[in-house]
């Protein structure tokens, strides 16, 4: 570890904390319609919107309708992607004339963009066309983070509305967060991009012919090992840069390319590295000063990013700590970071990088549900690598997906009013209003689902032959490989642990199934909540009410999460990478 | 029987109730109890599955028949500690219930017929509307109201009070309660209840737990814990498979031993004895809840009201002071105070005599040389007094006495006006003493608030609960004394319907309000509030109205309930943190002794050194029963509660069961590992 890499990762988060305010105060007038310099231009055309679509901005829903809302858009938008998939052979911009995506496939791909987790079982270069990218993928990219924009903002409505039941218009919310929101963020930062070296255009791949070719052994078709020289490099090409941005910003994280935000195309300088992860950070940080300024607690919306802030923190120290050591079994070679080398383990990384960026790349990506990567997560030291799981084990709650992860941060908040607000003497509240049954109920039933998927089917695949068959690596490391696809589906993350095959039907229908259900499963039950909480009455605070602000709610929140959300997964991590960790201490690798 | 009585007989029958108890215990396995605790549930189910995995390999000759047989015991012991805290929780009140039933007895009752006619009926034939005579001496049939006569009655019965009380109709002391006692005279009561669903009946039902309903914290604290339970059940049943991918399967002892540990078998076996506590810790206090629900509210009120009278001061006003006028000796107007006040039977009037007395020594003996004839206040005059020999004193509020002095053309001197204002102003009742339609001086009369009232709500307020005073004083005396008493808010010249308007203002701002009553007119507050709590002495109208009765009929007791209700919650609160925390070190222990027979590495988590894999679990499983036992007292008779802020309550108590809630189990567990291993038990 070296002190510069500590410098990069706190002056991250500093930038972090300085945007929190400014994005949590715009993204609060962009959702309760107030003024903001935008609206001369999108203000003229959200009304031809309206006025196009019949939808009256005026009239509110409840929880309910927006909900069925919600899932009949997200339900026609993915039977369009998968469509397109099936179709891009006979669709315009496929100049390498790739072939219809398989059935399987497609049907996992469309589920995963649908519900913001972007898991990849393909390479895009080779499976995807350029009209597929641009309208299916990116189209998703954009709509799947606003809904999860808009559903954290119902949320946060029904904490703040009361003996109400009206929690907005999914239709407004939807235009007003892609026009004042996603577009201008995207558009300026596409630039920014391109500026730095990240394509943009519609070119057939290029060719370019090595001026040292090398010589690679393949296996040939009878199972011998042949020498094959390679003197030509295919490049791929695209438009790259306009799906750059909102991969970041919308928590989407599906990559152009296969080697994702590692690609030079994709994240070509250490400035775009930072870009792209603050860009991560930037809207789920600013969601919690949204929080606490739509419910008039500012205290409570800090207390919260200060809950993620610590947890980030431990997680990024853990990785940079376990990257920056090396491994302990290459004896004798020199792992120190110098002028020279970035030393520690940089198997799988990006040299330009380095240990600290990609480290904090990692942790940035699966505490938000990202799952952009700029380094293979296969390849970390188990401790490492367990980092990642862990994240997206709490449930992306630290600062988590656009909207998700402060649903998920909710869910956890009342969990910990309930456990702990009795202890104040009152039936638990949190910001005034009373937590029930219902609300308990909604809050367990969303954990409880995501509990089933995360651990069900994992345990599935590892004792049943069409499971196994894809591990590619014995031992706790291929448990590992097999719980993180399920992990990261279920978190709606998408990035992957990399060494398994997951481009079969039972991984391709389990991990589309885990996404949907992670994702439409955990929301429908929050949002119920949220139209519970906003049907009742403020209780006044007094010095008898729960605080849910300062130092000791923040303590609290964690303990919860890491009791509540980390425990359940012990038993996985200690025949995974713990397991792993101490057996590569003693000598045996897999 | 007195208070003490009672509380020292409930000592003598611990050992009835403990063998009663225990015997519950096992009363309660039945699945069909059972599964109304689905924590509790779980492991009954998991006892009965090892149970017959034992049974299994002993006729096969597989297993560590030790080993095994200790987990299944101790799995069914964790049932019967769950169970033997419940029904120790609920033998108190049955106790309580038998001595009430006692007075249930079957007794007669002479039942008016027609117009003047009586006939003896048995007391279980009585109906509501029906009017019977009780003389000196019998025993009251039914719940009623005295609609004629006056009586006194003992209600020790129900109260445990032995002092008898005064009943009589009109008023609000016209309720009986049937089972009770006449004393003296004779009465004639309406019953107003139908057999079985008298006030002693529903006070039975009460205590014995047999009426008693989930409130609604407790429903959704066990739909947390059901919730919980589940989602380690998925963790310990997916554990296998990963197990067996890792080449270390586990058997059932294991696995089972690990899901209860982990399952919040904690709170899950105590928080109905917690619940039921609350109860009896009111039944104690002489305030018989009408339902759970009503108990929770009173944790959660924001407001109290509180009458003035009675609840903030002592009873009535009293004269605390004497101002003479000028040229009046303070002897001279403090003698024809006393004078005429002796006839005065008011309470105002006998402080005046004890005023004179205590402070001027004057005791009145000469005054029958006099040959008094006594002037009694008339709503006309509003005087009263005395005419002696050749003297006529009168005392009354102040513009009656100037009209009085006006007559013969004579005023209130200035400087004595001023007085009057003064202590107007300051919250006292002025009174003018006259002889001869002479003003001699002034009496203050001033509330007295009661002692140690101020500091119970600093208390209150710490607590973020605001007391409104209600009082039919006008708002300068109002505010005088509540700022005597140190209460946030007050209620001047209140009508009942004024009380009833601040009920719904507080609870449309949603607020949870508490209030005290006992007249017929409190009845609309009573059922309207939060927490009504109606007193004994009061109508049947307001004991029906409110959701809670104190026996004591004491008004302060309020503040008393209040406490209890937060106490109950806070109870709960503590042992579910408590028993979520205890979940890490139990992982420490289960964890690395499964599996560090096939991987010697995690044997690092193995952090407490316990001694072998069969010691660890083991360990870990008594613990978990053990700490069930260990919390029963603190579970009946509740966390202790303290009247400091929410934020140093949290912070208190998330030190204490929390923390102590994490670190507790790693000590215990690796205490009884090395008793094990010492015993030479496993």
């Amino acid at each position: 570890m070296t002190v510069n890499g500590w410098l990069q990762i706190l002056v991250f988060l500093f930038v972090v904390f300085l945007l929190a305010k400014p994005v949590g105060i715009f993204l609060a007038r962009v959702f309760n319609h107030n003024k903001t310099y935008l609206d001369p231009v999108l203000r003229p055309l959200e009304k031809v919107i309206y006025r196009l679509t019949g939808v009256d901005e005026k009239r509110e829903m409840r929880w309910t309708e927006y909900a069925i809302a919600m899932l009949l858009f997200s339900g026609v938008s993915m039977t369009l992607l998968y469509l397109i998939e099936r179709m891009q052979k006979w669709l315009p911009f496929n100049p390498q004339k790739l072939p219809n995506v398989p059935p399987f496939l497609a049907f996992g791909t469309a589920a995963s963009f649908t519900t913001n987790t972007n898991w990849q079982a393909y390479a895009g270069e080779t499976t995807m066309s350029y009209f597929t990218q641009m309208a299916g993928l990116a189209y998703h990219n954009f709509t799947s983070a606003a809904t999860g924009i808009v559903l954290a903002i119902v949320v946060i409505r029904g904490i703040a509305r009361h003996e109400t039941e009206h929690l907005g218009n999914f239709w407004v919310d939807m235009t007003r967060c892609l026009l004042w929101v996603l577009l201008p963020v995207c558009l300026v930062g596409s630039l920014v991009l391109v500026s730095q070296g990240v394509i943009q255009n519609l070119n057939s791949y290029a060719t370019a012919h090595l001026i040292a070719p090398h010589s690679v052994q393949v296996t040939g078709a009878n199972g011998k090992m042949t020498s094959k020289e390679v003197t030509r490099q295919v490049i791929p090409q695209g438009p790259v840069a306009s799906q750059e941005v909102i991969k970041e910003f919308g928590t989407n994280g599906g990559g152009f390319f296969n080697a994702n935000s590692a690609h030079p195309f994709e994240n070509p300088t250490p400035f775009t590295n930072f870009l792209e992860m603050v860009l991560i950070f930037a809207i789920p940080s600013g969601l919690t000063y949204t929080l606490g300024r739509m419910t008039g607690s500012q205290r409570h919306g800090w207390a919260i990013w200060a809950a993620m802030a610590f947890l980030f923190l431990v997680g990024v120290s853990t990785v940079y700590w376990a990257e920056a050591r090396g491994n302990p079994l290459l004896v004798g070679t020199d792992q120190r970071a110098s002028a020279l080398q970035p030393g520690g383990n940089m198997e799988g990384k990006e040299v330009r990088f380095g240990i600290a960026d990609s480290s904090l790349f990692t942790t940035v990506t699966t505490d938000a549900s990202c799952g952009a990567v700029n380094s293979m997560f296969d390849s970390y030291t188990p401790i490492g690598g367990m980092v990642p799981l862990v994240n997206i084990m709490l449930g992306e709650v630290v600062f988590g997906g656009v909207g998700a992860g402060l649903i998920g941060m909710v869910v956890f908040v009342i969990l910990a009013v309930f456990i702990a607000g009795l202890m104040v003497g009152r039936t638990p509240e949190y910001l005034g209003k009373k937590i029930e049954a219902y609300d308990v109920k909604m809050a367990m039933l969303a954990i409880l689902i995501l509990t089933f998927i995360t651990l069900g089917f994992p345990a599935i695949s590892v004792v049943q032959p069409f499971g196994t068959s894809s591990i590619s690596n014995p031992g706790p490391h291929g448990l590992t490989q097999v719980v993180y696809a399920y992990v990261s589906s279920a978190g709606n993350n998408g990035s992957a642990f990399a060494g398994l095959n997951a481009n079969t039907p039972w991984y391709n229908i389990t991990t589309g199934l885990t996404q949907l259900l992670g994702r439409f499963f955990m929301i429908i039950p929050v949002l119920a909540i949220a139209g519970s909480l906003a049907k009742k009455k403020i209780v006044p605070e007094s010095s008898g009410t729960f605080p849910v602000t300062g130092p000791l709610f923040t303590v609290l929140l964690v303990s919860t999460i890491l009791i509540v959300g980390a425990l359940t997964f012990f038993p996985a991590l200690s025949l995974g990478p713990i397991l792993e960790h101490l057996m590569m201490m003693a000598g045996k690798t897999f | 029987m007195d208070k003490r009585d009672r509380r020292k007989k409930q000592s003598l029958t611990d050992r009835k109730i403990l063998s009663r108890a225990i015997a519950d215990s096992f009363r309660k396995l039945r699945p069909q109890t059972m599964i109304k605790n689905p924590v509790m549930f779980v492991v009954e189910v998991g006892a009965t599955l090892t149970t017959i995995q034992f049974f299994w390999n002993i006729f096969h000759h597989t297993g560590q028949i030790g080993f095994d047989f200790q987990i299944t015991l101790w799995l069914w012991f964790t049932v019967l500690f769950a169970n033997f805290a419940e029904a120790m929780a609920e033998g108190r009140g049955k106790a309580q219930a038998e001595t009430l039933r006692k007075a249930r007895t079957e007794t007669q009752a002479r039942r008016v017929w027609g117009d003047d006619q009586t006939e003896i009926v048995p007391s279980s034939k009585l109906r509501a509307g029906d009017i019977v005579i009780v003389s000196a001496g019998e025993f009251i049939p039914g719940d009623g109201e005295i609609i004629a006569g006056v009586a006194s009655v003992d209600e020790s019965a129900i109260t445990g009070e032995s002092a008898p009380v005064i009943r009589e109709a009109g008023g609000d002391r016209s309720a009986v309660t049937g089972g009770t006692r006449v004393l003296s005279d004779e009465i004639t009561v309406r019953i107003s209840s139908n057999p079985g669903e008298t006030f002693l009946d529903r006070m039975i039902q009460l205590v014995e737990g047999a009426s008693r309903q989930k409130t609604p914290n407790e429903i959704a604290l066990n739909i947390l814990l059901a919730g919980l339970t589940i989602i380690f059940l998925v963790a310990v049943v997916t554990l296998q498979p990963f197990a067996i991918y890792s080449g270390a399967p586990q058997n059932l002892f294991v696995l089972i031993s690990l899901l209860v540990c982990l399952i919040p078998t904690t709170i899950g076996a105590l928080l109905s004895a917690i619940g039921i506590a609350g109860m009896d810790r009111l039944i104690r206090r002489n305030v018989i809840a009408m339902s759970g629900r009503a108990v929770e509210a009173a944790g959660d009120v924001d407001v109290l009201l509180l009458d003035k009278t009675g609840t903030i001061t002592l009873g009535n006003r009293q004269a605390t002071a004497l101002y003479p006028c000028k040229n009046v000796s303070e002897l001279d107007l403090a003698r024809a105070a006393q004078f005429a006040s002796l006839a005065d039977e008011t309470p105002e009037g006998r402080s005046i005599v004890v005023l004179a007395k205590e402070k001027y020594g004057l005791r009145g003996h000469e005054f029958a040389q006099h040959n008094p004839s006594f002037i009694p206040f008339s709503a006309h005059t509003r005087m009263s007094g005395v005419d002696l020999d050749n003297r006529q004193i009168r005392k009354g509020a102040p513009d009656a006495i100037a009209k009085y002095v006006a007559e013969q053309g004579r005023e209130v001197p200035p400087e004595t006006k001023q007085v009057v204002t003064e202590i107007a102003s300051g919250g006292g009742t002025p009174l003018l003493v006259a002889q001869d339609r002479r003003v001699l001086g002034v009496i203050a009369l001033t509330d007295v608030v009661k002692g140690g009232i101020r500091e119970r709500f600093d208390h209150l307020r710490a607590m973020g609960i605001r007391t409104v005073m209600i009082t039919g004083d006008n708002p300068l005396t109002a505010a005088a004394i509540a700022r005597t008493a140190g209460v946030d808010d007050f209620l001047a010249e209140a009508k009942p319907e004024d009380k009833m308007a601040l009920i719904k203002k507080e609870q449309a701002q949603g607020r949870l309000v508490a209030m005290a009553g006992d007249g017929t007119n409190d009845a609309p507050a009573l059922a309207q509030a939060d927490v009504g709590v109606a007193m004994n002495t009061g109508t049947q109208a307001a004991k029906e109205a409110g959701n809670m009765v104190d026996l004591d009929s004491n008004p302060t007791k309020l503040i008393e309930i209040v406490e209890i209700g937060k106490q109950l919650l806070i109870t709960r609160g503590a042992l579910t943190t408590f028993s979520v925390a205890n979940d890490v070190a139990k992982y420490f222990a289960i964890i690395p002794a499964m599996f560090s027979v096939a991987f010697p590495e995690l044997q690092v988590l193995n952090v407490m050194h316990l001694a072998t894999p069969q010691s660890a679990v083991l360990s870990a499983v008594i613990f978990n029963a053990l700490i069930i036992i260990a919390l029963i007292p603190l579970s009946l008779r509740g966390v202790r509660y303290r009247p400091v802020g929410a934020a140093s309550l949290l912070r208190r108590n998330l030190l204490i069961y929390g923390l102590g809630g994490v670190i507790a189990p790693f000590v215990g567990i690796k205490l009884i590992d090395m008793l094990l291993v010492h015993l030479h038990i496993v």
